[in-house]
């Protein structure tokens, strides 16, 4: 065996947990184990920052299980322990290495904190690192053993982890959710830590695991019975059953802001608007395949429209001072033109040529609206202040739960447009172009029409998005507008599936809600957007949600003869 | 019988090589006229310049009597002029039904506002639309297979639907890049009768471009040969077939053998 290095298993399995194991200890090094553990997973036992590194061993020696398939038994088994010792061994030995020698000077994040964390708070550095590399060898096969288990077991057991993962870190937006039921809160209060301590109780982590493990495994195995047999029920309860489900989310949208208060209206506010531009941004890269990298170009220039309209601060030239409702259509006819403007150029572009162009348009609206010759009328660097918050018959929508509503009301019709557009001629025409231009263009699609179009649609919404934006936070800035959030938009429709209107919303929700609800992620948002961003590529290319396919030859031949409206 | 297409003297270069030479070309209505030549000959050229792709330097084409030469390949489709590949280019992320649907794209007229108020206009348009494609689908022998993405198609049942994708624009002259390519003698006779059944049923002219003798001097009635981008004979696939001229480019010259007929 140990004349052929490259085929042989346990040399490939320590070679991965290696890899792994550096990884490890650079989330160490850059401090996100140590700002991790300020939260604790399941209370006073397991914190965030352990699972960090908990997971990234199981993730290391699922690849090495992986690798190792169709071996047998014990050699999948000794190649994740293998991989596992190797993870945590590099762990062990940056503790040991930490307590040798001081390595603040050069790493500030290699604090008494972190080797406390890593050691378990074990003083005696040696016998924690043998117990570190134990705990890899055994959390390594684990591992294995949940790769070598049937399938439908593994994928239960996965997602019941990671709903037990995610109830602990979101629940304090659980327990909001559940307030107007105090019954219910205080019937499930044993699972949560006592006394404002985060994290699930070891009882409720393992109780949340069992029925997240057992509704999967159930959904997994009866699902498609169930299913069949709703599908089986006359159209009219079936329409009854869609209508009240849709009734229900509804409402839960409507009371949403009463339940959440100011602070969780404020983040779903936010997701609002992002799911307003990644409508948008959807329609331009998702349907007609036009990579925009200057996106929040059209997001400014929404906000600065409805800035220069509504603004009561009279630091600028213009003092026209309409209400929001006036301005609005002013933001997004403004953006609608700004996307034509941008288009007619383009036009004959393609792929990276047209990101590259489009980033500098973006950049180009940003510096326009910095720049001195314009600071008058736009006010330079100090933006624009005291922008008109939007009114509903004199009452004055300028608090989150407020504002919510003509956040969700704008979503909710961009929604509606984004739908009804999808799967219409001109929706079709997108797709074409994105599927093959020269093709689309030979079936006697105007590409010029059609290109525009989709940049003046996605541009409008972009507007919208910006014009509720300068008015929700009634001022301003340029610095507000950075190639940052464009690139979170594009992030956010490529990790929602390209092309899909749920990927928007789900994307939006990842990308934007996760990081404001946990805290500790702030700090470190961009590394995680690009190993997120990174992962997908790699594993999902198409996206948690992805653009479904439209099923018309058979469903919509049974429909063919009902009356229009079926 | 009148002429659909006229191509007089058409040069298209590319830098040193020119690629269609003053080529003229008469393509009778309704008729199956097909364009051979060894490889590189300029044939797929020759299709690009009729079709809007490319804009040939020098000489003209007319379609039903008037110029096409300057109209972007949009707008040649929707004079009535539609084409498939060499290598079948679908819209491989769509359905079936949705390549054929696109293919309809000139003949509809709904624009943003029709589909997003959902008017009556628009609605009895798409249904309209389903129902043809639909038949579409039912004419290229691909049934039941509407919901599946192209891409997911076999190879041969890819070639139909590409066919069907062109007819759905309702042409008057359909282009076949190779047809047949890659498919078996079973398969290469069923798409031959299909070809003739374009032309018998639907009174499509077709321009075919092929290399299977068999199929071109079985269902041709008029054949250019073309060499180097010129054309070295003309004629029905009984004056091709003794061509000296086109043993030669086939086979090089002095070979006394013939092309299989």
């Amino acid at each position: 065996m140990e004349h052929e290095p490259k085929t042989n298993w346990w040399w490939k399995a320590i070679q991965t947990g290696l890899i792994g194991g550096v990884v490890g200890v650079l989330v160490s090094l850059i401090g996100m184990v140590e700002s991790f553990h300020e939260r604790d997973i399941i209370a006073g036992q397991i914190s965030m920052g352990e699972t960090l590194l908990l997971l990234l061993i199981v993730l290391f020696s699922f690849f090495s299980s992986r690798g190792t398939a169709d071996t047998p038994l014990l050699k999948r088994l000794g190649s994740g322990a293998l991989t596992g010792i190797s993870s945590a061994g590099l762990v062990a030995g940056l503790v040991l290495l930490g307590s040798a020698v001081n390595l603040r000077q050069v790493f500030v994040n290699a604090s008494p904190n972190l080797y406390k964390i890593l050691t378990f708070e074990n003083e005696n550095t040696t016998s924690a690192s043998l117990v570190l590399i134990g705990a890899g060898a055994v959390i390594g096969s684990l591992t294995a053993l949940l790769h070598i288990a049937p399938p439908l077991w593994r994928r239960a057991v996965i997602s019941g982890i990671t709903i037990a993962g995610l109830i602990a870190l979101l629940q304090d937006l659980l327990r909001i959710t559940l307030s107007p039921f105090p019954a219910i809160g205080e019937s499930i209060a044993w699972m949560f830590g006592t006394k404002g301590e985060e994290g699930l109780s070891v009882s409720g982590a393992i109780v949340i695991f069992i029925i997240a493990t057992a509704i999967n495994y159930f959904s997994a195995t009866r699902g498609e019975a169930v299913q069949r047999r709703i599908r089986a029920l006359p159209s009219g309860t079936q329409k009854t059953l869609r209508w009240t489900s849709w009734g229900l989310i509804g409402a839960f949208l409507l009371i949403w802001p009463q339940i959440a208060g100011p602070y969780l209206s404020e983040v779903s506010n936010s997701i609002g608007l992002f799911i307003l531009m990644g409508l948008g941004l959807n329609i331009v890269v998702g349907y007609a395949g036009l990579l925009d990298l200057g996106y929040v170009a059209f997001y400014a220039l929404g906000a600065y429209t409805m800035a220069v309209f509504t603004t009561t601060g009279g630091e600028i030239t213009f003092n026209i001072q309409w209400t929001f409702w006036e301005a609005l259509p002013i933001a997004i006819l403004g953006a609608v033109f700004a996307g034509v403007v941008l288009g007619i150029p383009v036009l004959k572009i393609r792929g990276d040529y047209l990101a590259i162009i489009t980033l500098g348009f973006g950049e180009i609206i940003r510096i326009m609206f910095l720049s001195d010759f314009l600071k008058p009328h736009l006010g330079g660097s100090f933006g624009i202040v005291e922008i008109a918050p939007p009114t509903l018959d004199g009452l004055v929508l300028n608090t989150p739960q407020t504002l919510y509503y003509v956040i969700l009301a704008g979503c909710l019709v961009a929604l509606f447009v984004a739908y009804r557009l999808r799967d219409s001629r001109i929706g079709r025409a997108w797709k074409a172009i994105r599927e093959d231009e020269d093709v689309a263009q030979a079936m006697g699609i105007n590409l010029t029409a059609t290109k525009l179009l989709a940049f003046a649609t996605g541009a409008a919404f972009g507007g919208m998005s910006g014009a509720i934006f300068a008015s929700k936070l009634s001022t301003v800035y340029p610095h507000s507008f950075v190639l940052l959030v464009s690139i979170n938009v594009l992030a956010l429709i490529i990790v929602g599936g390209m092309g899909s209107l749920p990927g928007v919303i789900v994307g939006a929700l990842l990308l934007v809600g996760l990081p404001e609800l946990l805290r500790e992620f702030s700090e470190f948002r961009l590394l995680i957007y690009g190993v997120l961003l990174i992962v997908m590529m790699l594993n999902k290319p198409e996206g948690f949600l992805p653009e479904a396919v439209h099923k018309r030859e058979l469903h919509d031949r049974d429909n063919i003869n009902e009356p229009a409206g079926a | 019988m009148t002429n659909i297409l006229t191509a007089q003297s058409v040069v298209k270069r590319f830098g040193g090589l020119t690629a269609v030479n003053t080529l003229t070309v008469e393509i009778p209505e309704k008729s199956i006229y097909s364009v051979i030549g060894p490889n590189g000959a300029g044939k797929t050229t020759f299709f690009n310049c009729i079709t809007g792709f490319y804009q040939p330097e020098e000489g003209e084409i007319e379609f039903n009597g008037r110029s096409i030469l300057g109209l972007t390949s949009d707008q040649i489709s929707q004079r009535g002029i539609s084409r498939t590949y060499q290598n079948i280019r679908l819209f491989s992320n769509l359905t079936t039904i949705e390549n054929i649907l696109v293919g309809q794209h000139a003949l509809l007229k709904a624009t943003l506002f029709g589909p997003i108020f959902g008017t009556a206009a628009t609605k009895r348009e798409e249904k309209e639309a389903l129902a043809e494609a639909i038949r579409l689908l039912n004419f290229v022998g691909l049934a039941g297979k509407g919901d599946l993405l192209a891409r997911n198609l076999p190879y041969g049942d890819q070639r139909r639907l590409e066919i069907g994708r062109a007819l759905a624009s309702k042409p008057k002259m359909l282009l076949l890049d190779e047809p047949t390519a890659g498919m078996n003698p079973h398969e290469t006779e069923e798409m031959t009768r299909f070809i003739r059944r374009l032309r018998d049923e639907l009174g499509i002219t077709i321009l075919l471009i092929e290399h299977d003798m068999r199929v071109v001097m079985g269902i041709s009635e008029k054949i250019t040969v073309l060499d180097y981008g010129e054309k070295i004979a003309e004629g029905t696939p009984k004056d091709i077939q003794g061509n000296q001229r086109v043993i030669e480019a086939y086979l090089g010259r002095g070979s006394a053998a013939h092309i299989p007929s």
